[in-house]
């Protein structure tokens, strides 16, 4: 969510640049603006200028000069724990905040790193590696997608806030996602050298902590995307078919999860149907000496039993579905968003360099040097940006390919493996049934 | 002790202040019948006999037809005819403390029957005033007295007309409701209440001697207010209070011959008439009409006493019994007292054991001897419209010879297979037989066929109708009673069955069976059965314990067959949008995976569905077809309580009738006394009728119940098998299905 971050700062910057062009969509953008942007004042690139860019005329350019940024992508280096080893083995409740340890083993020699993170530490990581203004085409990175952050007070939100990942007892689903996100990150050739990640995973003191934004950008950002990007055909067919493929595929995994969540949930209704009906039937039995009446309180014993059988089959055909298929699914839509996000923020350079060049050729001659350069400093940035994009849709595509793989392959051994453990528990009460005795 | 647990179990239908007296009373009662035993081999041969006799009664029943006879004869015709005043004297002296009922019972009798007239007056009178000092000659000797000045005056004449035809009905009211001992007492009492001078005698002296006793026993003051009424209105006051005291008396020392004694004093007809019950509760009522007529009726009290024996041991007592009945009644009265005060436990307990084994082995000789299968198939709509109906075809397989062929087929519809439970159900439920239910008719689901919407929910209920039919046919002919019935025959065999009626009231099925079980909550409030069986009582209680249980396990299994119908709209979703996903997936070998993958969440769909579909069949069916078969339990037992009730409300009008009939001998009208009598035999005939058809029905309720429990075990028994088969077929489906798949999430590159 907090690509949006550029998005809206791309888009400001454009949009000033647009100057009288697409009035209509511009108006609604700097109104959405004015109305809620400056609300965020805890935010960390208040500090960069963007609180007063009122009447700044190219705000995005300011936070390359922003001062704390500055100072946390100060040094590259190269990551001193191995990706792979990077765990989020447990989320402590302590009131309204998850805290999750995370653990990683140092590349040099033997001994790990153990810290506690909360999801504000794991925001502030993720700023940091969208504030990388130094290296060229950030923007065209697909970020990791990070989980968006729990909402513990209010139990039944969660689970359509966040799916999958709020399922699974003492939120191991969402440890893991996390845990995903981190390696992600961590594998990552230009996200893992950023100096905040090393300081996340090594340092025992938690990182600055500064408040982060509310999900507004998020629903900012959606809003926008449908406006901007669909009209907008790229110049560049590789990118014109990855857009429209996203978009669809965006939708279809985001369908398919929500249609695999609905069969999770009604897979664990059915377990606890079944104990229920289990226990009733316990209530069955009487404590008679009568032949028929003993007879049938075994017969009510017994079929508690293979109720009961059907109830754990079910419960483990659950979590099978949800550790397996589930989380990649999830990761799967997620990652989706994170391609579409880049691809927008693509997009929208791409406008932005339109603009530019437009501009250029029109520009009165006291301004053409001006506007010439502005178009050639836009033309280089949406050139580092496409070649980024290009690099990073394709190892996309293969990571993502590879990790639905996993998870079917996964999925499916669990799977017949709790039906074969299922049926083998079946033929044995069966057998037990028919040796009673009339 | 049967009878003393019986009675305390169960407090008569009277005002609750008696209640608790009839507890002891039973007690004091039961002893009475050991003492009976035990003191009637004392005093002479002539006790001894019908003692013994009743106590041959009490162990094995077939003897009693010979010995009871016999002996009680003999005592009527011997000692009858030697005029027993000294002996008498004896008996009453020694034994009386004791045995006093048994002895006395003959000794009352014979001298009755004999008048015995002055002489025994005499010997009574002296010893009564002597024996002033032993409380138990005491109670005895104004008994004897009671007995013995009236016998004088009245007996003499009309007793020994009685005795010489015995079925007169003059002395039989009296007799029954009052046991034997007291039976000639109460006559001779209540025939010397015309007569002055014995109520005299009797006033003096019985109130002198009972005067301190009384005092003492203000537990008992319950009972004397119930006597004051009738006492005053019948008697002069003197003798009123006369048989008040005794009776007080009786109670207080909780002896044995008390019991009776109080009969003894209190021969007033409206006492007698509350007397017996209030003392023997349960016991008494079903001994006296016991009494009334026949020996076949002793025999039944045997019965009654031991509900949960079978009567059929009985049956052939009674009949033997019975061919002696109509020689004397009285001999009947005393042979049938004592087996059915005392021996009833005895006899209970060596009966119950035995039986219901030789039951439940006839049942299963009976089952296996026949093979008869009944399906039921093609259901066919027949006609258009709001009249169009579903007729199903009935095929029959057996070997029955009963039947015309081995096989044979005919075509029914819905209604008339509720025409049939209809004739079955007015036949055979008044009987205390389990009737299966046939399934309800639904309104909804039949409409939907007969408009015609061929959609899976009408083909559904059609199935599901069908096999609920099948069943319900399959339950009718294996039950051993109806498959006898012609109705069935006729419904299997006939070919041109004519067309069902009055089904249309059973259409509102629902609405009718929740109006019956209203009403039936509602008399079984009013009625407070006085259950005499803990057997009837318990199961009663497990039924509708059941019931609730059943309900809510079918309201569970709904919920699963719901879910999982959820699951398999769900996956039928998932693998839509699985299908989407691999179609607009570049990765070919991803694509083709996701879509293999689809395929595989179709087929689970179809899975599910069919777990759905076995999962309501299996079981929703099945719990609602026992959750109607429960009903119908009920209803058996209910019609037990309706026959319970009948009996007990001729019972009442028996007693009204013997009231009228005492009010009119008092009164001194013999022109209408023919009629009284006349009613009280008829009712008299009634109330043993009633008694033999609450007897048979509670057997028969008894021996449905454990029929339908063994079947309703195996029922279950069968389709939790045929359940874990489907259930284990379909998880062997899902193993192929995901080791089909599996090679081709391997071979996503």
């Amino acid at each position: 969510m907090d690509e949006d971050l550029f998005l809206e700062d791309v888009g400001d910057s454009w949009s000033f640049q647009l100057g009288g062009e697409d009035e209509d969509d511009l108006h609604e953008y700097q109104a959405f603006l004015g109305s809620s942007f400056f609300d965020l004042s805890g935010d960390p690139f208040s500090q960069m200028g963007l609180g007063d860019h009122e009447g700044k005329q190219f705000c995005w350019k300011k936070t390359h000069t922003d001062s704390s940024a500055e100072e946390e992508e100060a040094r590259e280096g190269s990551l001193s724990v191995s990706a792979q080893t990077i765990r989020v083995t447990e989320a402590v409740r302590d009131g309204d905040a998850l805290t999750f340890i995370v653990i990683s083993q140092k590349l040099s020699g033997s001994g790990e790193y153990h810290v506690a993170r909360t999801h504000e530490d794991f925001q502030w990581l993720q700023q940091c590696l969208f504030s990388q203004e130094v290296v060229p085409g950030i923007l065209g990175v697909i970020f990791p997608p990070l989980p968006a952050k729990p909402q513990l007070n209010a139990p039944t939100k969660v689970l359509k806030q966040l799916g999958f990942l709020a399922m699974g007892e003492d939120w191991r689903m969402y440890c893991m996602a996390l845990e995903t996100y981190l390696q992600q990150v961590a594998a990552h050739t230009t996200l893992s050298k950023n100096k905040c990640l090393e300081n996340f995973l090594t340092s025992s003191e938690p990182p600055g902590r500064q408040r982060v934004r509310k999900g507004i950008f998020n629903r900012l950002s959606q809003a926008m995307e449908g406006m901007r990007k669909e009209g907008h055909k790229d110049v560049d067919d590789f990118f014109q078919t990855e857009r429209d493929n996203n978009l669809t595929l965006t939708g279809c995994s985001k369908s398919a999860t929500e249609r695999f969540i609905d069969v999770v949930l009604t897979e664990q209704k059915l377990a606890v149907a079944c104990g229920h009906f289990s226990t009733a039937l316990h209530l069955c039995v009487e404590q008679e000496e009568d032949s028929a009446v003993l007879a049938f309180s075994k017969i009510c014993v017994k079929l508690s039993e293979v109720i009961d059988s059907i109830k754990r089959n079910f419960e483990s055909v659950a979590e099978n579905n949800l550790s397996t298929l589930g989380l990649g699914l999830d990761l799967e839509s997620r990652c989706q968003e994170a391609e579409k996000e880049m691809l927008y923020r693509r997009t929208c350079k791409l406008v932005v360099l339109e603009t530019a060049s437009r501009n250029a050729e029109r520009a009165k001659p006291v301004k053409t040097a001006a506007m010439d350069e502005l178009k050639v400093a836009a033309e280089k940035e949406f050139d580092h940006v496409s070649g980024v994009a290009k690099q990073e849709i394709a190892r996309f595509h293969s990571t993502r390919v590879e990790l639905l793989r996993q998870a079917l392959i996964l999925w499916c051994e669990k799977q017949l493996e709790t039906a074969r453990d299922t049926s083998f528990r079946y033929s044995e009460h069966l057998q037990a049934f028919k040796g009673l005795g009339e | 002790m049967k009878m003393a647990t019986s009675s305390e179990r169960s407090p008569p239908p009277f005002p609750e202040d008696l209640e608790p007296e009839p507890d002891e009373v039973g007690d004091q009662d039961s002893d009475d019948g050991e003492d009976i035993f035990l003191g009637a081999d004392n005093p002479l041969e002539i006790k001894m006999d019908p003692s013994l006799s009743a106590s041959d009664i009490a162990s094995s029943t077939k003897p009693l037809s010979e010995a009871s006879s016999p002996p009680v004869m003999d005592i009527l015709s011997e000692p009858a005819s030697e005029a027993s005043s000294a002996p008498m004297v004896d008996l009453l002296m020694e034994p009386a403390s004791e045995a006093f009922s048994a002895p006395m019972m003959n000794l009352l009798m014979e001298p009755a029957s004999e008048a015995s007239s002055a002489p025994m007056v005499d010997l009574l009178m002296e010893p009564a005033s002597e024996a002033s000092s032993a409380p138990m000659n005491l109670l005895m000797q104004p008994a004897s007295n009671a007995s013995g000045a009236p016998m004088v005056d009245f007996l003499m004449e009309p007793a020994s007309d009685d005795l010489k035809e015995p079925p007169k009905p003059d002395i039989d009211p009296l007799a029954d409701i009052i046991n034997d001992t007291p039976l000639s007492e109460v006559k001779t009492l209540v025939a010397a209440m015309p007569q002055e001078p014995p109520s005299d005698l009797f006033d003096d002296e019985p109130s002198e001697l009972f005067a301190e006793p009384r005092q003492s026993n203000t537990a008992k003051q319950q009972q004397t207010s119930i006597f004051d009424e009738p006492d005053e209105d019948l008697f002069s006051d003197p003798l009123g209070e006369a048989s008040k005291k005794p009776q007080n008396d009786v109670f207080k020392e909780a002896l044995a011959p008390v019991a009776k004694a109080s009969n003894v004093c209190g021969p007033l007809s409206d006492n007698y008439k509350e007397d017996p019950t209030d003392i023997f509760t349960e016991e008494a009522i079903t001994t006296l009409p016991s009494a009334v007529s026949t020996v076949s009726v002793n025999s039944k009290t045997n019965g009654v006493h031991s509900d949960e024996e079978e009567p059929d041991i009985f049956a052939e007592a009674t009949v033997e019994l019975s061919l002696d009945s109509p020689r004397n009644d009285r001999k009947k009265k005393e042979a049938g007292k004592p087996s059915a005060s005392a021996p009833a436990p005895s006899v209970s307990a060596s009966a119950s054991k035995p039986q219901p084994k030789t039951l439940e082995e006839l049942e299963e000789e009976v089952e296996d001897k026949f093979e008869l299968n009944i399906s039921i198939t093609n259901p066919e709509k027949v006609g258009d419209g709001m009249n169009a109906y579903m007729a199903y075809k009935v095929s029959t397989q057996t070997t029955l010879p009963m039947f015309r062929s081995k096989t044979f087929t005919v075509r029914r519809r819905f209604s008339d297979f509720l025409g049939l439970y209809e004739k079955l159900s007015d036949k055979h439920t008044l009987n205390g037989y389990i009737v299966p239910p046939p399934p309800e008719k639904s309104i909804m689901g039949m409409t939907k066929v007969k408009v015609g919407k061929e959609d899976n929910s009408s083909a559904e209920f059609v199935e599901r109708r069908r096999a609920a039919l099948e069943r319900y046919l399959q339950r009718v002919v294996f039950h051993p009673s109806l498959l006898q019935d012609p109705d069935v025959r006729e419904f299997l065999e006939r070919d041109d069955m004519p067309r069902a009626h009055n089904t249309q009231a059973l259409s509102g099925a629902g609405f009718l069976k929740m109006i019956n079980r209203a009403t039936d909550s509602i008399s079984k409030m009013t009625i407070k059965m006085n259950e005499s069986d803990v057997w009837f009582e318990e199961k009663l209680q497990e039924v509708e314990a059941e019931d609730q249980q059943l309900r809510k396990l079918h309201i569970m299994v709904d919920s699963l067959v719901g879910h999982r119908k959820e699951l398999s709209v769900n996956t039928g979703g998932f693998a839509k949008s699985v299908a989407m996903l691999g179609s607009s997936e570049d990765n070919t070998a991803l694509s083709r995976a996701l879509s293999q993958l689809a395929e595989v969440e179709d087929k689970m769909e179809q899975l599910h569905q069919e777990q759905a579909a076995s999962d309501s069949f299996c079981f929703a069916e099945l719990l609602a077809d026992y959750i109607r078969l429960l009903g119908s339990v009920r209803a058996s037992f209910d019609q037990r309580m309706k026959s319970w009730q009948r009996w007990q409300d001729a019972q009442n009008m028996l007693q009204k009738k013997r009231e009228t009939e005492a009010k009119l001998l008092w009164a001194n009208k013999p022109d209408k006394l023919q009629q009284a009598k006349d009613d009280i035999t008829e009712w008299e005939a009634k109330v043993t009728q009633y008694e033999r058809d609450f007897d048979r029905v509670s057997a028969t309720v008894r021996k449905e119940v454990l029929r339908f429990e063994k079947e309703k075990a195996r029922d279950f028994k069968k389709q939790i098998i045929k359940y874990l088969e489907s259930l284990l077929q379909s998880q062997q489906q899902l193993i192929k299905y995901w080791e089909a798949f599996l090679p081709e999430a391997k071979a996503i590159a």
